[in-house]
């Protein structure tokens, strides 16, 4: 593989997993389906603009597409300026494009999300009776609307560069290319929270169901999903530490970083207590919420390691910094996206899946994500750069490790579209309430009929009644 | 606790009373399928808000960075056509707001429509005039890239200003011809007789759309036209 090559395949590896895989696959999967039954509404606010956003998607994926197929980009998913608008000869416009397109599909999901919360919850379903769920939604939605518009802009405005040559950030041109990063960091890291908010919504309701017990906390979990989605706008300056911020903006930026760790920790803390007494029984979507506290936990406080400057000047652009937000992004936002998966495929789909096949894949992950991603903290702790194709013979170890884990963990991944495939033709039919958990969606047949319920509920209590964890009581 | 988590035995799907026929079937009454619609519209203006944001965000940061290049390059708009579309667009929001009255109010058809297309003119008007000043600029080689001639101090900050200057003029134009198109399907709905007391959401939400442009014009005057001291000269 040339250099030319790598540089071509991480980008896309960049554009395809962040833009069209870990922001989308949640609230489009998962959201759509089980936030209107979640709050005992019919369907979201606007069906229209939900199937909408599901068309504007796959027109911006097929943008990507092409870019990928005519002959790739190779200015990295960040479309670093002035690279990306001056000197790079790829299909940046094409992949510009699709990004700047998918956006709006996020957006009108966030919009219909916010709009439906705020005007859908069946009668007697006040807000802190809301799923955790629906709370983490609710967040990421407020994200998606704030954020995604600017990246809208900012995309628009390098492809406007390259055809136009309006030089807003080409400095050749008198533009600043440090202003490219402010603007594209003020999208891309709070959308590190809509990749990780949802997945904390499902690990959320995992944990109650499988523990037999009401969350810790309730009302701190909810706002913590705020905290984070408020907190989440104001770091993006750590990761321009070391491209010319001013040492005082940097210090800022790192003290913000650190307190953002402080409403992801609650959540950690609160799941903890959670499961602690409880009647926990090991089904595969619980193992997958233990896979997330787990991996997100040493993600999360990797990311303290790069958020104090002195350090960030040493790991930064290493393996390191690869490690830790694969550690946030594979080991928190997928596992909690497949425990998510197994967790409602019955609801979903009406049929069961063969749990053995599901332990023994949710461990393929596990072994496998870990064999994957810890050996490159080490890589990039004694100095092995992201973003070159070569290593030096040191780093070879840490490499095979890699791609041995790789491959355990791409068994792990397919294993599931197998017997998820297998049980829509051949899995025995669910019952309304598989697991024995609680909650609207469990109340209602699986697959839930078209308007989701036969009757709309009245909710007299909150949506959870499981033992109730001591200390804390949520109406 | 062994209390059931919800009572289900609540109001059937199928309401009793008589439906609008402009009721969704989603919806349980008309109150609440317009406050969707419109808290709907609310955020999307936000979004819009944060759209048109990244273009002054970069707007702020290059006049800080040379504010007299700023005004030089500004002296070269021309104001008169700069106001002259500042009225024609509050006088659009007004017949706007007075086509949403008229929906609201139960109008004829006629009189619904006369305000819709009312705006659809004001607002042709302004791009009109846009379209005048477009033409000038490109005459007077104003327009960034190879062709742009600057004969004053600070011909870089002027390249900036009117990079910026297209930029920003250019997505609220877009955003007028969109809203142009909306106004056309408002304006056969309404004479097809779709609106009335009942139901005039489509109108009211087109209407908030509508002010939401004209407000950032309001915004881009001043900071396009107005900067470095006109009329001190």
């Amino acid at each position: 593989m040339t250099a030319d090559t790598y540089n071509k395949m991480f980008t896309m590896h960049g554009v395809v997993m962040v833009f069209f895989f870990l922001i989308p696959s949640i609230p489009a999967v998962l959201g759509n389906f089980l936030i209107p039954i979640m709050i005992g509404a019919k369907d979201l606010a606007f069906p229209r603009i939900n199937l909408l956003s599901w068309y504007i998607y796959v027109l911006g994926g097929l943008f990507t597409l092409t870019a990928a197929l005519s002959g790739g980009v190779d200015t990295g998913w960040t479309f670093y300026t002035p690279y990306s608008t001056a000197a790079s000869n790829s299909h940046v416009i094409t992949a510009a494009l699709g990004v700047f397109i998918t956006g709006f599909s996020s957006i009108l999901t966030g919009l219909n999300f916010i709009v439906t919360v705020h005007r859908m919850r069946a009668p007697g379903l006040t807000w802190f009776r809301l799923p955790l769920f629906v709370w983490a939604h609710y967040a990421t939605s407020l994200i998606m609307i704030l954020g995604t518009p600017v990246i809208a802009i900012t995309v628009l405005l390098v492809a406007a560069e390259r055809v136009l040559h309006m030089g807003i950030f080409d400095p050749a041109l008198g533009g600043d290319p440090i202003l490219f990063q402010h603007l594209f960091w003020f999208y891309s890291h709070p959308a590190v929270y809509i990749m990780i908010l949802p997945a904390m919504g499902v690990i959320s309701e995992i944990v109650q169901a499988f523990s037999r017990k009401n969350i810790f906390g309730y009302s701190f979990i909810a706002f913590s999903s705020l905290a984070i989605a408020i907190i989440g706008f104001l770091v993006w300056g750590h990761h321009i530490f070391v491209a010319g911020q001013s040492v005082y903006a940097g210090m800022i930026f790192s003290v913000l970083s650190f307190v953002v760790a402080i409403p992801s920790a609650i959540k950690v803390f609160n799941w903890t207590a959670t499961i602690y007494k409880g009647s926990v029984s090991f089904d595969s979507p619980m193992l997958y919420a233990f896979g997330f506290i787990g991996l997100f936990t040493i993600g999360g406080l990797t990311g303290l390691f790069l958020a104090a400057m002195g350090l960030d000047i040493h790991v930064h652009d290493t393996y390191f910094v690869v490690a830790h937000f694969h550690y946030i992004m594979v080991g928190g936002a997928i596992m909690g996206y497949l425990g998510g998966l197994h967790y409602w495929w019955p609801k979903i789909t009406g049929r069961l899946y063969p749990e053995g096949w599901a332990k023994f894949a949710a461990l393929m992950v596990f072994v496998g994500f870990n064999l994957t991603f810890f050996p490159q903290f080490i890589a990039g702790y004694l100095g092995m750069p992201r973003r070159y194709h070569s290593y030096p013979d040191e780093f070879q170890i840490f490499n095979v490790a890699s791609t041995l884990g790789a491959s355990i963990l791409s068994v792990g991944y397919v294993l599931p579209m197998v017997y998820f495939i297998w049980s829509i033709v051949a899995g025995e039919k669910s019952p309304a309430d598989p697991w024995g958990a609680k909650g609207l969606e469990w109340e209602t047949p699986s697959p839930p009929p078209t308007e989701n319920f036969f009757v709309t509920p009245i909710v007299t209590h909150g949506t959870h009644q499981y033992a109730p964890s001591k200390g804390v009581g949520i109406v | 606790m062994h209390q059931p988590p919800v009572h289900v035995e609540g109001i059937p799907a199928a309401n009793a009373h008589a439906h609008h026929p402009k009721l969704q079937h989603h919806f349980d009454t008309m109150e609440q399928q317009a406050e969707a619609s419109t808290l709907g519209m609310w955020v999307f203006l936000v979004t819009e808000i944060m759209f048109f944001g990244g273009l002054f965000m970069a707007y702020l940061v290059y006049r800080y960075a040379s504010p007299e290049g700023f005004a030089e390059a500004s002296h070269h708009l021309n104001v008169t056509w700069g106001a002259v579309n500042t009225i024609v667009l509050i006088v659009s929001s007004l017949t706007m707001a007075l086509g949403v009255r008229a929906a609201q109010t139960s109008a004829p058809p006629k009189t619904q429509v006369f305000w819709i297309v009312a705006t659809m003119v004001f607002g042709a008007a302004f791009l009109g005039v846009k379209a005048i000043e477009y033409a000038d600029k490109f005459t007077h080689h104003l327009v960034p890239g190879p062709n742009f001639i600057w004969e004053g101090k600070h011909p870089a900050a002027a390249e900036m200003f009117y990079s910026l200057y297209f930029c920003m003029t250019g997505l609220h134009a877009v955003h007028m011809v969109i809203g142009l198109g909306i106004m056309t399907v408002i304006a056969v709905m309404a004479w097809r007789r779709q609106f009335d007391a009942d139901y005039y959401t489509p109108v009211e939400v087109a209407g908030l759309y509508w002010h939401f442009v004209d407000i950032v014009w309001i915004f881009l005057f001043p900071l396009l036209y107005l900067i470095g001291g006109h009329f001190i000269e």
